[in-house]
This record gives structure tokens, sequence and C-alpha cells, in this order.
């Protein structure tokens, strides 16, 4: 399915998600990674801010309700996959997003405005990876 | 207090998945698509939320480099790792993969619960279980990003 060009929407949402990195480690001390964040749900890892975590992931997952009440309708989205391939799809971005230490928002926003170079690393590739990903179902299977 | 400022900023960080279009996976299978310029279907939006997010970010995190600790925590938690290593790349390759295939990264995965279309939890309990087995695999030594 088509999307609409959206250039001023996007960076308004991105800005807010800086933003919410910012404030992450200005009150909490801690990068705005969402794999870091989910994988530290599990055993082994043991702190005190267990609940912390939860009722951030609770925010995340609050959003697109307090949007559709400020918007009046729900935002756009378009989950195409069959069951399989979210199935699929899904262990292998845990996986991957947790031995590579980050995702779009550990690496993507919170390393790139570090100038870690082992986040730029982590985002060429997964992105180059992502690009032939997409090339490969779309026009070389599907096409 | 800690936990009204992890909700709200969690919320933050959430409608900006959302505004941005981060959340629906059409928009960021159709960002993906290159091949789709020459079509017409290539949708360069997502451009737009990576920078907006760097700009703030990287402004934001320099203004707390004059601060001595964090406001609600004992001390701030920068990465340290600088190597780049075979997990790192290896790590990468396989969330791309999974990017690439299913449209939502972690962040819009948790966000996409929200909606309750029955996708969102099929990827996202497929996500956990990824993710917990990563943590199994490298648990020997915890390390950040």
């Amino acid at each position: 399915m088509t999307t609409e060009f959206t250039p001023v929407a996007s960076a308004i949402g991105g800005a807010m998600i800086g933003l919410s990195a910012v404030l992450l480690m200005a009150f909490h001390g801690r990068i705005a990674g969402i794999s870091g964040i989910g994988a530290r749900l599990f055993p082994p890892y043991r702190d005190s801010k267990l609940a912390e975590r939860l009722v951030f992931i609770l925010g995340l997952v609050a959003a697109p309700g307090l949007y559709a009440v400020v918007n009046g309708a729900a935002a756009p989205m378009n989950i195409s996959g069959s069951t399989g391939v979210l199935i699929a799809a899904g262990l292998l971005a845990g996986f991957g997003s947790v031995l590579g230490n980050g995702c779009t928002s550990g690496h993507g926003i919170c390393g790139l405005s570090r100038l870690s170079v082992r986040s730029l690393v982590a985002v060429v590739v997964f992105m180059l990876t992502a690009i032939v990903t997409v090339y490969i179902v779309r026009h070389v299977i599907g096409g | 207090m800690r936990f009204v400022t992890q909700l709200l900023i969690g919320l933050l960080f959430g409608m900006g998945l959302v505004i941005s279009g981060m959340s629906n996976p059409d928009k960021v299978l159709n960002f993906l698509d290159v091949a789709a310029i020459s079509t017409g279907g290539w949708d360069p939006s997502l451009i737009f939320v990576m920078g907006g997010g760097v700009v703030v970010t990287f402004i934001g995190y320099r203004l707390l480099d004059a601060r001595a600790r964090p406001l609600l925590a004992e001390r701030f938690e920068w990465p340290t790792l600088t190597t780049i290593d075979a997990p790192l790349v290896a790590g990468a390759v396989i969330f791309g993969l999974g990017w690439g295939l299913g449209g939502f990264c972690p962040g819009p995965a948790f966000t996409a619960l929200g909606t309750f279309a029955p996708g969102a939890f099929v990827f996202g309990g497929a996500m956990l279980m990824g993710m917990f087995a990563a943590w199994q695999w490298r648990s020997r030594g915890v390390r950040d990003v």
C-alpha cells in the first residue's frame, strides 16, 4: 500500500523521539534504546528498575490511544505481512537487536547523536540489510 | 515521581513514533523500498524522523554534559563500548532482516500493541522471544550500546 510523503510530521515526530531520549538521560541517566529496555525485562539481568522499564513501555503502548483521542481518528497503520512472516520477522528483529546491542533507537538516534562509530557501523549494516531484504521480498520474490 | 516521568517519557517517545509514521509498517517498508524510486512508490519521510531525532538528541546530550548527575538517578549511564566486533555486525544483519521483513523495529512494535491489531501481537510476541533468546546467549557479560 502506498503511503504519503510526510516530511513535516515525520520531522516533528522524530524531534519528539529525540526529546524523549534526552529526557530519559536527563531524569534517569539511561540511553533510550528500546531493544536494551526490552532485553532488560528478562533474567538474568537484575536491578531495582524493572518496574520503571515496564512503565516506560506502558507509555509506548498508550501512545496510539492518546493519539486517537486527541486527533479524533487513529493514525494510519497497516501490517501487510502474513502470520508466518511476522513471526519470523519478530524473532529476527528481537534476536538481532539484542545481539547487536541496539536498534533504530539505541544505535540510530542515541548512538549517532553521540557520534559513536560503533553505532554508525550498526546503522549502516542494518539499513543496507533491510533495504536488500525489502528488495528481495518485493521485487525478486514478489515481482 | 520516577514512575510518572518514565510513563510520560515513554508516552512522548510513542507519540513521536505514531506522528512520524514509524509505527506504520507500510510506511517503513515503503521507505526501505528504494527500488520504487523509479515508480514513485518510495516514501522518504523516515529520513526526516532520523534527522529530527538526531538533531534534538545531539543538542540535548551536549547540554547534559554540563550536569553532574541525572535528576532522578545516581549517574549518567553512557555506553562505554567502542569495539566493532562480530556480535555488533551479525546482530545488525539479523535485525535488518527482521526489520525489512516485518516493517517493525522494537519501539514501534511495542507501540503497535496499543492499536490491538492482531499482527502487532504476533510480531511483538515473537520479538520478545527473540530478545529473550539473544539475552540468554550473551548473558555471560552484560554490555550496553
